[in-house]
């Protein structure tokens, strides 16, 4: 009886996160027609992966005192791909909803591309390759703070070609950096093509293996499984440092952008918005 | 009394080293480059020093991350890789982070200008006044001697800004006293005072601009020196006046010039104020240098040499 109780409430934990997913996209696409100039297709590959990270309860955040010592550190790496972040920082408390009908707008916060003046960025991205590197310096800090604090960052498959980031690789492999958690946004699509037709990036897991990381792939759109990864890696403390392959698809919740391998560099219509939101609400 | 040549990294290390003791806030990043000084802070401090091996992209950003955490972190490398190789790290991770948050990295470059003379323009670091002194939120200290460097130890823990240390790799003699109450604050030292013409060098340099005025003293020419020790912020007021009384000015680095460098940085305050004082830049022109020999050789085929500093000091006056 207890057990079957357990499994109704999970089940509704993930129908919950799976509806607050839903409403992200919605806001997503709205914050996009108020900015085109905003990268949609790569921010809405990542929903499911802010969304379970942050009303999934694996990140431990405050957004009223925002530097507090036992939040959980967040990098996005990706910089370009975080608007799907915003509608999620708002709801959470850390600024105002009305922020988000001012992106890109002069005075606002919110920019295409976000920066730490915006309540709970940790650090400047936008250019690709930093994050995994200033994130092994924080997991390599709390570590010597002895600090139970994880630094989760999330990254795109593209930005796998930034010669930073096998650095850095290297390095959170040698100093078993176990409290660190990267999920790579598995969208497999750059600027201009597939991966695959640029550089192919496969077998993506057995390169972090051959660097001492401990790896997990897992459908990136599914919220149990997302969860049940992340669940997982936060709870191990085996002197590996964690990659979870979230194989996504970029623009996901627009068909156009979903067969498009130039989805990156496409903006909707506010028509095209209009009738997408009409649909996913 | 005895001027015994030391090298700025030795000291400004073994300073460190018992900061390092007292101050569990200090961590302390190379990128596989030693000094015989650093095998004592690395035995005595393992869980504070890490070699990030051949890797200066990442050098920076781990001592970013552990700059954010709260650390005060030293990032140690070879000058022009330092700065040219990690330069985008720098700009994206110090000198933006540092207009939205408190950071305190320092960037300890060994090797400004000539000092590694043989190896060649690849160890050749004649851009990085420049370049450095274009990013917003940073400072560029260049210490002339070991005395300054050492100095450098407090200065770096006090000020908690991103910093670039541009460091001689050679030893060289000190040209400040032991207990000299010089304050790199200051930012520039009149080191004499001359009344015709006055050399403003920095680093290296100003053991070259010493020689030079002594030499001009003997011909009757009154030659004072400025040694310029921060480079970035500039206090041009106070700098401006140490200058005016001077009718010439001879700008010494071993860097290039009229492209950015402590040249311009003396060219703009001159012209800021309005100065007609003659100046004239010494340095490399716009090429690499690819000969072979000791830095006095190299220096005399860049025509840096003392003769050549002395006929232009000459020159200038008699215009």
């Amino acid at each position: 009886m207890a057990m079957s109780k357990n499994i109704k409430k999970t089940d509704k934990f993930f129908e919950n996160l799976k509806a607050k997913a839903s409403w992200v996209r919605v806001e997503t696409i709205k914050i996009h027609k108020i900015a085109p100039e905003t990268r949609l297709a790569s921010s809405l590959s990542a929903v499911e992966i802010f969304t379970v990270l942050y009303y999934g309860k694996l990140i431990n955040f405050n957004s009223k005192v925002i530097n507090s010592e036992n939040r959980d550190r967040f990098i996005i790496s990706k910089g370009h791909g975080a608007i799907s972040f915003y509608p999620i920082l708002a709801d959470r408390g850390y600024f105002s909803k009305a922020e988000l009908l001012k992106v890109c707008k002069e005075g606002s916060i919110l920019g295409g591309i976000p920066d730490p003046i915006i309540p709970g960025f940790e650090t400047i991205n936008g250019s690709l390759g930093h994050g995994l590197g200033v994130g092994c310096g924080m997991a390599l800090a709390l570590k010597r703070k002895k600090r139970k604090e994880k630094v989760f960052i999330l990254m795109g498959d593209g930005e796998l070609y930034e010669g930073s980031v096998w650095e850095a690789v290297m390095f959170a492999g040698e100093h078993r950096l176990d409290n660190l958690i990267l999920v790579i946004d598995n969208n497999k699509v750059c600027m201009l093509d597939y991966c695959k037709n640029i550089l192919d990036l496969s077998p993506l897991g057995d390169k972090f293996k051959a660097f001492k990381w401990d790896v997990k792939e897992t459908d990136g759109h599914d919220v149990k499984q997302l969860y049940g990864s992340l669940r997982a890696f936060k709870a191990s403390a085996n002197g590996m440092p964690k990659v979870l392959l979230a194989n996504t698809v970029k623009g996901k919740g627009v068909p156009r952008l979903e067969i498009d391998k130039l989805s990156h560099i496409k903006n909707l219509t506010a028509q095209e918005a209009d009738l997408l939101i009409a649909d996913l609400e | 009394m005895n001027n015994e040549k030391q090298t700025m990294r030795d000291c400004f290390i073994e300073g460190l080293c018992s900061k390092m003791e007292h101050n569990r806030g200090l961590f302390f990043l190379c990128a596989d480059f030693g000094s015989p000084k650093l095998d004592r802070l690395r035995e005595s401090f393992p869980d504070r020093f890490i070699n990030v091996g051949i890797a200066e992209q990442n050098l920076i950003n781990v001592a970013t991350g552990l700059a954010l955490e709260g650390f005060t972190v030293y990032a140690y490398a070879i000058a022009p890789f330092l700065v040219m190789r990690a330069y985008e790290q720098i700009r994206i991770n110090l000198s933006l982070h540092a207009q939205l948050k408190e950071i305190n990295i320092n960037l300890v470059g060994v090797g400004a200008g000539l000092s590694y003379d043989v190896s060649g323009p690849t160890h050749h670091c004649l851009e990085d006044i420049t370049i450095m002194r274009a990013l917003p939120n940073v400072e560029v200290i260049s210490p002339s001697d070991w005395v300054i460097a050492k100095k450098c130890v407090d200065y770096s823990i006090k000020v908690k800004k991103p910093k670039y240390l541009r460091f001689d790799g050679k030893p060289l003699p000190r040209i400040y006293d032991i207990n000299s109450s010089e304050k790199i604050e200051e930012g520039f030292c009149e080191l004499k005072n001359g009344a015709n013409v006055c050399f403003v060098s920095t680093g290296y340099m100003t053991h070259k601009a010493i020689k030079a005025a002594d030499m001009l003293k003997n011909q009757g020419i009154s030659a004072g020196v400025i040694d310029m020790l921060l480079l970035k912020p500039v206090r041009a007021d106070k700098l401006y006046k140490t200058l005016k009384k001077y009718a010439a000015l001879i700008v010494l680095e071993e860097a290039f010039i009229n492209k950015g460098g402590l040249d311009s940085l003396i060219l703009g305050i001159l012209n800021s104020k309005g100065s007609n004082i003659k100046v004239k830049n010494m340095g490399f022109s716009d090429s690499y240098v690819f000969e072979m020999g000791s830095r006095d050789q190299l220096h005399r085929l860049n025509k840096l040499d003392q003769d050549s500093i002395i006929k232009e000091a000459k020159k200038l006056l008699k215009q």
